[in-house]
């Protein structure tokens, strides 16, 4: 197990390098220039050959990278041209919120989402599976920015019990993380609707029955691990999305998350920041990867055999 | 002698939005204790809901018992409490199912799985329920250290020896064994039949074997019950159904045996299909396969014939029928 863990870490390297190539590539291949949108539309010819000199972009491509490259080895990212802060401490300081608000909303979308889905399925047909669906339904389609707004109007305007916006107390998480939660809750009871449904129709399920075992004892034990499968991945999908930043929630309540870091670099050109940014994301989403993969090796011993003898 | 399972008319249908199947059409059999009874039939004759019903545990919706009474130890099944029920299941009756590879949970130990059972219906330690896992994984000839393992790492006919193992950990009075051989390939098949029949003898269990086999049947069995579209159409001992059978439905199995004395240009199939369960046919459902079928047939239903313990439903043995 340790052997597989080891292996996986491993091959985060040729991944690593492959989002480093692809995005040093997009950025250099896109139009625009760095020095311009610092210095704004009055520089002179020689201002901006200056200041390119000054960050290297006078150099080939190739160049460039390398140079890139070797630093982030050092594990030095540049600073950014915008503010002259080095990258890494920028990112790793915007990030804070982000894994907050990513871990808070997974947390609830799981503990409401998951029993939701078991209730309907254990329901079917009734007019609480009809309600779950709904719920679920709705919560799928409610676009983020609108119920942001919407609970905005009820708990900061009409009745004033959350702070609206900004970062920095427990009560301004509230709003935000019930947005972020609402989508993936959704998803999540979908899944463990129908996956519910199809492991209880199992021949091993109407074996436990016929043991005579209590049905609390067959949800927990021959059930719960089987229907939890399918859920991890969805789960794991998006908690990776969620710790890459969520822009629209981020922006409508002005949390100051990697989410609108990356898209204030984007919009300044700022290389240095986006590269960074990005590579810090991709990693971020292997170690997700590889934690769900490790959890599925916990729910499933066929898949845990598979890792020994891979 | 009061038997230990007995069966009444009974009745069991499952309501589709396609229509109503008539899977159990008012079935009797008795097993007495120590008793084996071979429920002999097609895929679809109604041997499955059969078996569930008498565990109660026939899904509804969309099944319905309609009617018909069991009773096993002299206690009516329908009367009983569910927490009653749970009692009886896996303790008193417990059942052995058809496909080994699906019917085990791939994800909790086979220890687990055997010993949950006795966890459930005796009152004792996990570690004595643990010595008692171990002690029947021995008995179906499977290495007792093996409890650890998953069933992904056990082959198909040790899956379905731990099946057995699983029946037999709370030392039932009843074991329902729904087609245990059919999944397995055939030498397989020998050995865990050759398995049953003796652990059967060891724990003094009766059992209800139900097969399309009938050379398992003849392996296993002291009563034999033909079924035919939900119907008992036959039934008998041993030497009765196999040295003389009656009905035509049991001839026309025997005939699709292979002799390996005879050309095998000999194997007789029975002609057509079993009819649809939505839609059966009026007078005796084997009618429209029927190599001896008369005029009553098609309108009247058979009445059980019942003489030297043997049960015929066919109208060749009515008053004023063909006798042979």
């Amino acid at each position: 197990m340790l052997r597989y863990i080891f292996r996986r870490i491993l091959f985060l390297i040729p991944v690593l390098l492959g989002v480093s190539i692809l995005i040093f590539a997009i950025i250099h291949l896109a139009p625009g220039d760095p020095a311009e949108a610092l210095l704004g539309p009055s520089a002179t010819t020689r201002d901006l050959e200056e200041l390119r000199e000054q960050l290297g972009l006078n150099k080939s491509l190739v160049t460039q990278y390398f140079t890139f490259l070797t630093n982030t080895l050092k594990g030095d990212f540049g600073r950014s041209i915008r503010t002259n802060n080095p990258v890494l401490e920028e990112l790793l300081d915007r990030f804070e919120p982000s894994l907050i608000l990513a871990v808070l909303s997974m947390t609830l979308a799981i503990a409401v989402g998951i029993p939701l889905g078991l209730l309907a399925a254990l329901r079917q047909n009734t007019w609480i599976d009809t309600s779950c669906n709904f719920v679920a339904l709705l919560g799928f389609s409610l676009p983020g920015f609108w119920l942001g707004l919407m609970l905005m109007l009820f708990f900061s305007i009409m009745v004033p019990i959350l702070p609206s916006s900004g970062y920095g107390t427990w009560q301004q998480l509230i709003m935000p993380t019930l947005v972020l939660s609402t989508n993936t809750t959704a998803v999540i009871a979908r899944m463990t609707r129908s996956s519910m449904l199809e492991v209880i129709r199992q021949d091993y399920i109407r074996t436990a029955k016929a043991k005579g075992l209590s049905g609390r004892l067959i949800l927990a034990r021959h059930i719960l691990s089987n229907v939890l499968i399918p859920v991890v991945t969805v789960a794991g999908l998006h908690f990776g999305h969620m710790l890459g930043g969520v822009v629209i929630t981020e922006t409508v309540f002005s949390i100051p998350g990697v989410g609108r870091l990356i898209i204030d670099a984007i919009r300044f050109q700022d290389y240095p920041v986006v590269q960074g940014g990005i590579l810090f994301f991709a990693f971020c989403l292997s170690l997700v990867n590889l934690g769900v993969d490790l959890i599925y090796a916990l729910l499933d011993p066929r898949i845990k055999a598979q890792y020994r003898a891979g | 002698m009061a038997a230990l399972l007995s069966v009444n008319d009974l009745c069991v249908k499952y309501k589709t939005f396609e229509g109503i199947v008539h899977a159990v059409n008012g079935i009797s059999f008795d097993i007495p204790e120590r008793g084996t009874l071979g429920l002999v039939g097609e895929s679809g004759a109604g041997k499955t809901t059969t078996a569930l019903s008498l565990m109660r545990l026939i899904p509804a919706p969309p099944g319905i018992v309609e009617r018909g009474k069991i009773s096993f130890g002299g206690r009516d099944i329908h009367a009983l409490s569910e927490a009653e029920m749970k009692k009886i299941r896996g303790n008193q009756i417990s059942m052995i199912f058809q496909d080994p590879m699906t019917s085990l949970n791939p994800v909790l130990t086979v220890g687990l799985q055997i010993s949950e059972a006795i966890v459930a219906h005796q009152n004792t330690s996990e570690r004595e329920a643990l010595k008692r896992t171990q002690e029947m994984l021995e008995k179906v000839q499977i290495p007792s250290a093996r409890h650890k393992e998953y069933p992904h790492e056990f082959s198909g006919g040790m899956r379905q020896r731990v099946g057995i193992a699983m029946a037999l950990a709370c030392n039932p009075r009843l074991i329902i064994a729904d087609e245990p051989t059919t999944a397995l390939d055939v030498t397989i098949q020998a050995q865990v039949i050759e398995l049953m029949r003796n652990l059967r003898q060891e724990f003094s269990t009766a059992m209800m074997l139900i097969t399309h086999d009938l050379g398992v049947v003849g392996e296993v069995c002291d009563r034999v019950a033909v079924m035919y579209a939900g119907e008992i159409v036959e039934e008998g001992s041993l030497e009765q159904i196999f040295e003389d059978a009656r009905h035509p439905y049991t001839t026309g199995l025997f005939k699709c045996i292979p002799d390996i004395e005879e050309d095998s240009s000999q194997i007789q199939p029975i002609m057509g299909l079993m009819p649809d369960p939505f839609d059966l046919p009026s007078g005796c459902c084997f009618h429209p396969r029927c190599p001896s079928c008369m005029e009553v047939c098609r309108v009247e239903r058979p009445a059980f014939l019942r003489e030297n313990g043997r049960t015929v439903q066919c109208h060749l043995y009515a008053k004023g029928g063909v006798t042979q």
